[in-house]
């Protein structure tokens, strides 16, 4: 048994979910792959994910909007429905904020062991898994003998599956409807980059050394516009008000892992890097000598950003990129 | 009605780390408590300095015979008892949560904080298998918090944005450093604190997850530094970029 909670934006499966999907179908364990859809208003998702999956429970009721008690309950029962006494079993969820708020919540409710933000999966004679530590600088491998395990899988550590032929069956999940207790209001979403973070092959990222709003928005904005890359923040630029806190890399943000990393004004503290340092390249520019990036970074400019980055900007442009 | 508040010692995130087998080198690292946990703590202290909270704020810890330095810390900052969890082998977040859940019931807790991730062991999962276990409401990532009688209300953040929040007690909330900056303890606060009750108990040894293995994985850099005029740098930097994009 393998139950995937689908992510989605209420028109689509996101990405980190098709990921969910591959590692499915890679986890060395025989059964069959059902994809569970919650929300509202979702049925034509329901078409989409049947390509991916034996079998579509999906939940459509204003009542199964994101919640993470919610979520959790409806899917702990539908995981107590599937599971065969100790037989091999495994609920993958996201390894996004959302998912990880939810995702140890069933395992507390199936009293199951919970397999963290991973990278890696395999089933031999029980479950073993590896995940990042100490602000992504150690790796831990981790085993468990519980047959069932639920996990939340690090985004990016799997690529997204492609879809089947074969198109799964889709029947409603059979849920009660589940009270919640926390009522949101005045969402805002701040994404502001035009191209997603998690897609980026490219991210810069400015830090409180910039000065300023305008200089971020003039020097990364500027950069990241000609490269066609992410744009991300430090916490004390996203801090000082600079930047939406949806573009904050690192610990208390997102975790990237691009082809470069481009780190302009940023001190390298190590709650930043955490969210970063898996990147294939690092390049940092900072005009103070000592500043800790330079330790992790692979091309390193001691210089002055609002020199150097118009200048690189200007050769793009020319030449190209 | 009493809070409790989860307090870690983590290794100092800014000095390098030294692993030994499976655990950490003690002897060569300083610990402190761990940053976002600072915040909850504070957290609890203004929300009762400003009327907002009542009763008392029992701080909670788990670790090793070390971890105790911390929960005095916390009593020196403001909290009225400490409780010490103690365990010197690998324990998960739905390991301590069980044992957190247990003494929330019977110290009469009503309102859970602790940080909205652990920088020891990356791990998020504490405050939301608390709040499972104890079948109540978790709000993640606050960065504004207030308490009218029995009501939470705030904004915190979300994947892509932030909302705003409204629940009933009881409930777990963590926390981020947007939130007020943590105080400093005085000289008078931390003799005061000697004073005040510090519980042991141990770590029960029902563990689903064992450790195998733990290494460094700090990647290897090139460590090449680019020098010249901007313009000559910029030349540089685009070459490199080119190789790297295609």
């Amino acid at each position: 048994m393998k139950l995937i909670v689908a992510e989605h934006d209420g028109k689509s499966l996101s990405t980190a979910t098709l990921s969910l999907v591959n590692a499915a179908r890679q986890s060395s364990i025989d059964g069959e792959i059902t994809l569970l859809i919650l929300g509202h208003g979702i049925t034509e998702i329901a078409h989409e994910a049947a390509r991916y999956a034996d079998r579509v429970l999906i939940a459509d009721h204003p009542e199964f909007t994101y919640d993470p008690a919610v979520w959790s309950t409806a899917a702990a029962q539908i995981a107590r429905q599937l599971t065969q006494e100790g037989q091999p079993a495994l609920v993958l969820i996201s390894g996004g904020r959302q998912g990880r708020e939810y995702a140890p919540r069933i395992a507390a409710l199936l009293d199951a062991p919970y397999l963290e933000d991973i990278i890696a999966l395999t089933y031999k004679k029980g479950w073993e898994a590896q995940r990042f530590v100490y602000l992504g600088r150690v790796l831990h491998t981790l085993q468990t003998d519980a047959p069932l395990v639920i996990t939340s899988i690090k985004s990016g550590a799997f690529s997204a599956a492609e879809p089947l032929k074969n198109i799964g069956g889709i029947r409603p999940a059979g849920l009660e409807p589940i009270r919640r207790r926390v009522r949101m209001s005045d969402i805002q979403s701040e994404q502001r980059g035009k191209v997603a973070l998690s897609d980026a092959k490219i991210v810069v990222t400015g830090g409180r050394g910039l000065g300023s709003a305008d200089k971020f928005e003039h020097l990364v904005g500027g950069l990241a516009e000609v490269l066609g890359a992410g744009i991300g923040a430090t916490r004390g630029a996203v801090h000082a008000g600079w930047r939406p806190y949806a573009e904050q890399i690192g610990q208390t943000g997102k975790t990237v892992e691009p082809a470069v990393y481009i780190a302009l004004g940023a001190s390298g503290a190590v709650q930043h890097m955490s969210g970063a340092n898996k990147s294939d390249c690092i390049i940092a520019i900072n005009k103070d000598p000592h500043a800790p990036i330079f330790e992790l970074a692979d091309y390193s400019v001691v210089g002055d950003v609002t020199e150097v980055v118009p200048a690189l900007i200007e050769v793009l442009k020319e030449k190209g990129c | 009605m009493n809070t409790l508040v989860i307090v870690r010692q983590v290794p100092d995130p800014a000095a390098p780390l030294h692993l030994e087998g499976l655990q950490m080198q003690e002897e060569r690292l300083n610990f402190v408590m761990d940053g976002l946990d600072e915040y909850a703590l504070e957290t609890a202290l203004r929300l009762r300095e400003t009327g907002q909270l009542h009763g008392e704020i029992i701080t909670i810890g788990m670790g090793n015979a070390r971890q105790e330095e911390t929960l005095r810390l916390a009593l020196a900052l403001g909290a009225d008892r400490a409780i010490h969890i103690r365990h010197n082998t690998y324990a998960d977040a739905m390991d301590l949560s069980r044992v957190i859940a247990r003494i929330a019931h019977e110290e009469n807790v009503s309102l859970i904080l602790t940080g909205g991730s652990q920088s020891d062991s990356d791990s998020q999962a504490l405050g939301a298998a608390t709040a499972a276990r104890l079948g109540w409401s978790q709000v993640t990532w606050v960065t504004t918090l207030n308490l009218n009688e029995q009501t939470l209300t705030g904004r915190h953040s979300t994947e892509q944005g932030n909302e705003a929040f409204a629940l009933e007690l009881p409930a777990v909330i963590t926390t981020q450093p947007v939130l007020d900056e943590p105080r400093y303890p005085t000289l008078p606060n931390i003799i005061k604190a000697r004073k005040k009750e510090f519980r042991t108990e141990e770590l029960d040894s029902n563990r689903y997850v064992t450790l195998l293995h733990a290494e460094p994985v700090i990647k290897e850099r090139q460590k090449q530094n680019l020098t010249g005029q901007p313009a000559e740098i910029a030349t540089q930097l685009a070459t490199i970029l080119r190789e790297k994009i295609l």
